[in-house]
């Protein structure tokens, strides 16, 4: 099949944050009629691509060319006008507005100055109706569901003349039906002529909507392929990327575990995680596996007691216990520290000082403050060892970067003494010195005893760490793979991608 | 402590506008044992709007505000005034009062934490159904007592100086106790600042805002008995009449953020401080009167104004037409969003 004029031509896009290059020569074609799968792991620079498209962004470098004839877009109302239209993943609409609002707010045909409502109905009628839809557009939007409240986010993309139509993870509140629907919307939008550029971490939905992807890691471009030519190990794997030097294990000799400290049995939370089953012994480093939203998060916080279990039961050495919540696993020694450190970990106008004595000061209450000079000198050790800069325990901590930020989090936790650390991404979006002293670390703890849950996206860093691995796909524990000598990222990726133990 | 150079400067400002117009505003002499002046009435007027603030200034901390206080001033006025009407003594007067208080702050605490309402209706509940209560208490009349012990709360003087000063002193150390010296005011911030890490962290959060708002009322509460002493009656209508925004006002010119986390108790004082000088001001340079309200609201409008880092950044950049630190700050806060950079912000 030939793939025809492309409409939509970026090419070496480069875009820079201070430290970070967020894109770097990063080329994306969008042809009339076809679904292109954006893909990539978090912080890949998907967004960022999309924000440069649309003009929320300018970018540093690169071009960009609408049916040949190059554009800048100042704002996204600019690139609206052009014909490229955006659909976010949080709907942004009003629900308590009508449909017909909604679908034409700020652009309400008009009749000597006043909103001309009968044309404004029969308008929205005919846009939904070109989505083989028809509803009340006189009903408030709150009366339909998330699945519709997204159609009508498209209906109102598609009132401009919309060339393009872009699709930021527009199926990830919506169940299987919905999804359908939705797809029997783009299919249909498709043979309009009009390119759609889809965003999804749903394997299974890129394969059976999408016509071509491109794939994105770490800001550059990995390439571009027909989806029929690249199947869900290769994507993955492309994805994850595998620099297939030799994985230098961080571990010592082999070790026995044989004294379980954390077990989950038939553990889960309806709407988060299917029930599973999971022992953590003493000393053992326990990696969970697989991609953004398989559910690693979620095993996290249930064992943490940050959300509360549906079904399961838990023990603790032994002893049933109950993760009611956080401070009751903290009672147990175990420790979280969260994957969104800026949300939930760190207090910004807190200092350094302040937040890694957080915990501590919980356990204790108010009425027994930690003494300054104990402050100081468990600060000050942290500082030193986790080699946190500055090296200032009164800076406030919403002026590190983001890995120092990290080992702030990882201090606090550290000077509990858990007997459990609970790890979820702990090394996303920090340098690669930090990320090595952290991971060490981690190896270090483990080798003292402590028992380690290490969630990363990166499959070297689990493998280089753990002595076993859980594999998680679509909100399911899929496997449990013991860490030797045959396990390898390869192995990973396909039990990732195929959801069981592949050899 | 840059914090404070705001509030302060605005302050010696006022100060020198009233030195100004009244030569000798800053004298200070001993009439009859007590300390007298412009200066001391200041503090001494000024004592009630202090203590409301003080409380204020914690729940605003957690991220709440408290609309109750002022309905609070007048129920606390009200029973202890009655409970002296029928012949008790000062303290089965004062302690009923204030017990009470006590009880409302932590309903309106219970209300925050344990049911979930927004801080602005949970105490707006008590702020209209407050006075309803006060004027309960009173019957409807204004209670008007004749005790000499209840009088020094108020009105009276002890070593020279103004017994509602010494109350003001008392409460403030003792606040600043709680929350600097043990470990209260770090934990407020740190639920204030960002309540899901707190709650990952441990922090019982629920028991901290109960105790702010409770902290709260018992304030508004000796307030109550402050100035209700001051003028012998309880007035269940007027009394503390709109206190909370002034109490709230104080809070944020003190430089405390309306969104919760980090809090100053001396930019509090400051900021009540600032609001009495205002209002003496207004007398002393003799702006009419029917103008009065209009001055006050053009000050506290510029002294906001002042505060706000962002206008200050503002108004530099157009003198200045250097690079707009603000909008840089924007810039990168919203560039952190996407890709946390490393190295340090500076």
């Amino acid at each position: 099949m030939a793939v025809p004029a492309p409409v939509l031509t970026m090419s070496g896009i480069g875009k820079q944050f201070p430290g970070v290059k967020a894109l770097d020569g990063v080329d994306l074609r969008l042809s009339p009629g076809e679904v292109h799968a954006l893909m990539g792991e978090n912080g890949a620079g998907k967004s960022t691509l999309i924000k440069v498209l649309t003009g929320v962004y300018p970018a540093d470098t690169g071009t960009i060319e609408l049916d040949g004839a190059g554009v800048a877009f100042g704002s996204p109302l600019e690139a609206r006008q052009a014909g490229i239209s955006t659909v976010y993943q949080e709907v942004n609409l009003c629900t308590n507005l009508s449909v017909a609002e909604n679908i034409l707010i700020g652009r309400e045909p008009r009749r000597l100055g006043r909103i001309d409502w009968r044309r404004m109905r029969a308008r929205a009628a005919e846009l939904l109706s070109r989505l083989e839809l028809s509803l009340d557009v006189a009903a408030p939007l709150s009366s339909y569901s998330p699945a519709i409240q997204q159609m009508v986010a498209i209906a109102r993309a598609l009132d401009v003349d919309a060339r393009v139509l872009i699709l930021d993870e527009p199926t990830s509140s919506l169940d299987a039906g919905e999804v359908e629907q939705l797809f029997m919307v783009m299919r249909r939008l498709k043979e309009e002529g009009i390119a759609i550029l889809f965003v999804s971490h749903f394997l299974d939905q890129i394969y059976e909507i999408s016509d071509r992807m491109t794939i994105l890691r770490n800001g550059r471009l990995v390439g571009e392929w027909p989806t029929s030519e690249l199947s869900q190990v290769q994507l993955v794997a492309k994805m994850i990327g595998q620099e297939l030097d030799a994985l230098e294990r961080l571990h010592g000799a082999a070790r026995v575990f044989d004294r379980p400290l954390v077990e989950a049995r038939e553990l889960g939370r309806a709407g988060a995680i299917e029930p599973f089953s999971l022992t953590v012994h003493e000393g053992e480093v326990v990696g969970l596996a697989g991609l953004l939203g398989s559910g690693r998060t979620e095993i996290a916080r249930l064992l943490f007691g940050a959300d509360h279990a549906s079904t399961g039961e838990v023990t603790v050495g032994g002893a049933p216990a109950s993760l009611r919540t956080p401070r009751a696993a903290m009672n147990h020694k175990i420790a979280f520290c969260s994957e969104n450190r800026k949300e939930d970990g760190l207090v910004p106008d807190l200092t350094v000082r302040e937040n890694i004595i957080l915990a501590l000061q919980a356990t204790r209450g108010w009425t027994r403050p930690v003494p300054r000079d104990a402050q100081d000198e468990l600060v000050g050790r942290y500082v030193k060892a986790l080699r946190i800069s500055p090296p200032d325990p009164e800076h406030l901590v919403r002026d590190l970067s983001g890995g120092n930020q990290q080992k702030v989090v990882l201090a606090r936790w550290l000077i509990l003494e858990p007997r459990l650390l609970i790890l979820d991404e702990p090394t996303r979006g920090i340098d690669v010195g930090a990320k090595t002293e952290i991971q060490r670390l981690v190896a270090e703890l483990s080798d003292g005893g402590m028992a380690v849950l290490f969630i990363s996206a990166e499959l070297e860093e689990v493998l280089r760490l753990s002595h076993k691995v859980e594999v998680l796909r679509d909100r399911r524990l899929v496997a449990e793979l013991p860490n030797d000598d045959e396990l390898t990222t390869d192995v990973l990726t396909e039990t990732i991608a195929s959801g069981g133990r592949a050899s | 402590m840059r914090r404070l150079l705001w509030p302060a400067a605005v302050l010696v400002l006022l100060l020198a506008l009233n030195v100004f117009f009244t030569p000798s505003f800053l004298a200070i002499q001993v009439r009859d044992g007590h300390l007298y002046g412009s200066l001391i009435d200041i503090l001494r007027f000024g004592a009630p709007l202090i203590l409301v603030a003080l409380g204020m200034t914690l729940v605003i901390a957690t991220g709440g505000i408290d609309l109750s206080v002022g309905s609070v001033v007048a129920i606390s006025g009200a029973l202890a005034c009655l409970r002296i009407s029928e012949d008790a003594g000062v303290l089965a007067a004062v302690a009923p009062a204030l017990g009470l208080c006590l009880l409302l702050g932590a309903w309106n605490g219970f209300l925050v934490a344990g049911v979930g309402i927004q801080p602005i209706i949970a105490t707006l509940i008590l702020m209209v159904a407050g006075r309803g209560l006060a004027q309960l208490i009173t019957g409807g009349q204004i209670i008007t007592v004749n005790d000499e012990a209840y009088k020094m709360i108020g009105g009276g003087y002890w070593l020279t100086v103004p017994f509602g000063v010494l109350i003001v002193l008392a409460v403030l150390a003792i606040t600043a106790f709680l929350t600097r010296r043990l470990a209260l005011g770090m934990l407020i911030e740190s639920v204030g600042g960002n309540a899901e890490a707190s709650r990952l962290a441990g922090i019982r959060s629920r028991g901290i805002i109960v105790m702010v708002y409770a902290f709260a009322a018992l304030c508004a509460g000796v307030a109550g008995l402050m100035i209700s002493s001051n003028v012998s009656s309880a007035d269940g209508n007027n009394a503390g009449l709109w206190i909370e925004l002034d109490a709230i006002l104080a809070v944020v010119i003190g430089g405390t953020s309306l969104a919760g986390g980090r809090f100053s108790l001396a930019g509090t004082v400051l900021g009540a401080l600032i609001i009495q000088t205002l209002t003496t001001t207004v007398y002393s340079i003799g702006v009419p009167p029917e103008t009065t309200l209009l001055f006050k609201a053009l000050v506290v409008t510029a002294v906001c104004l002042i505060q706000s880092p962002s206008f200050r950044a503002k108004v530099f950049r157009r003198r200045g037409g250097t690079a707009p630190p603000a909008a840089v700050a924007e810039e990168k806060a919203r560039v952190r969003e996407e890709v946390p950079p490393d190295g340090v912000r500076s």
